[in-house]
């Protein structure tokens, strides 16, 4: 029976902090997208060398996708959409690669237990809700800072009872925008996980190649769902007090 | 009947039923989405995109469903 744990494991602690092993390979993450991002571009020139070019065909590729849903505020919220769509993505594929999820140890006081050293960073549900309150409360702090003050008026609506009700709908629609960002994104991978854990516990050869393409798949498309959603939901927010909105 | 019989009756019954409507609506709107792009190739790209997001929403409950199921059988 292959070893499935909904929480991610502790591998211990700092200054009372816990230290999961998805958090261990979400700085493996971190680390890459740094040092790849760092690679790309220095020593950055007129015509490109491949490892410029790739850079460049990504965030070209992502500019021109966001700009058709964010329209004119693209400026300001392109680095958040791109960043979340390339630590997601990051953090989807590396926990299919060898190793992650298999190379581990057991306790000496629970010798039944496997305890692996790294884990899909996604996997873990602090992870997903950390990245859906990061995107939410982004979502506010731009609303404040496109419209103004005007913005508060979306959830507090004073004028009549039926937008104060609506004000409430709305401030209840945003708490549920987390929740459905997190178990989203967290069930996805998690499945997956899951999935190929059992897969390869019942026929180890050949058989998991297709489930690892659909995760490749299911894990490319969570992290655009999860951008694309942001934006959608930025665009709905910087239109609120415009003249085109009901 | 004892606890562990129940705990694996209703994992199975959590998903299961909780992934029809999920699956019909993703159904429904993917054959929307190739109606829309058969009338109107030229769209298509908007279409798919429009679709995508769909999906998303619909499959979500079928995550929720599955979530509480993993939740049973595992805590």
């Amino acid at each position: 029976m292959p070893h499935i744990s909904l929480a991610a494991e502790r591998l211990g602690s700092f200054l009372g902090f816990p230290i999961n092993n998805a958090l261990v390979t979400t700085w493996c993450v971190m680390a890459i997208l740094i040092i790849g991002s760092f690679c790309a571009t220095r020593n950055m020139r007129e015509v490109p060398n491949a490892f410029q070019s790739i850079a460049e065909m990504v965030v070209g590729g992502l500019y021109d996708f966001f700009s058709t849903i964010s329209g004119k505020h693209i400026q300001k919220v392109f680095p958040l959409l791109a960043s979340l769509f390339l630590f997601i993505i990051a953090a989807n594929w590396v926990g299919l690669l060898p190793g992650v999820g298999t190379v581990g140890f057991f306790r000496p006081e629970e010798t039944e237990k496997f305890v692996p050293l790294f884990r899909g960073a996604t996997t873990d549900i602090n992870t997903t809700l950390a990245l859906a309150i990061v995107a939410v409360v982004a979502i506010q702090y731009y609303g404040f800072r496109t419209v103004g003050k005007h913005y508060s008026s979306r959830f507090i609506n004073i004028t009549n009872p039926i937008n104060f009700f609506v004000g409430i709908l709305e401030i209840a629609s945003e708490v549920s925008k987390i929740v459905s960002f997190a178990f989203r994104l967290f069930g996805n991978i998690f499945a997956g996980e899951v999935l190929l854990a059992v897969i390869a516990f019942l026929m180890p050869f050949i058989v998991p190649l297709p489930f690892l393409m659909m995760e490749l798949f299911v894990g490319f498309i969570q992290a655009l769902v999860f951008s694309m959603l942001t934006a959608v939901f930025l665009s709905v927010a910087l239109m609120h007090g415009s003249e085109n909105h009901a | 009947m004892e606890e562990g019989t129940v705990k694996m009756i209703m994992t199975g019954l959590t998903i299961a039923l909780g992934g029809i409507v999920p699956a019909y609506s993703i159904g429904l709107m993917a054959s929307k989405a190739m109606e829309a792009i058969g009338r109107n190739p030229e769209a298509a790209g908007e279409v798919r995109t429009t679709m995508i997001l769909g999906l998303a929403f619909a499959e979500a409950i079928a995550i929720y469903a599955l979530v509480a199921a993993l939740i049973i059988k595992f805590v």
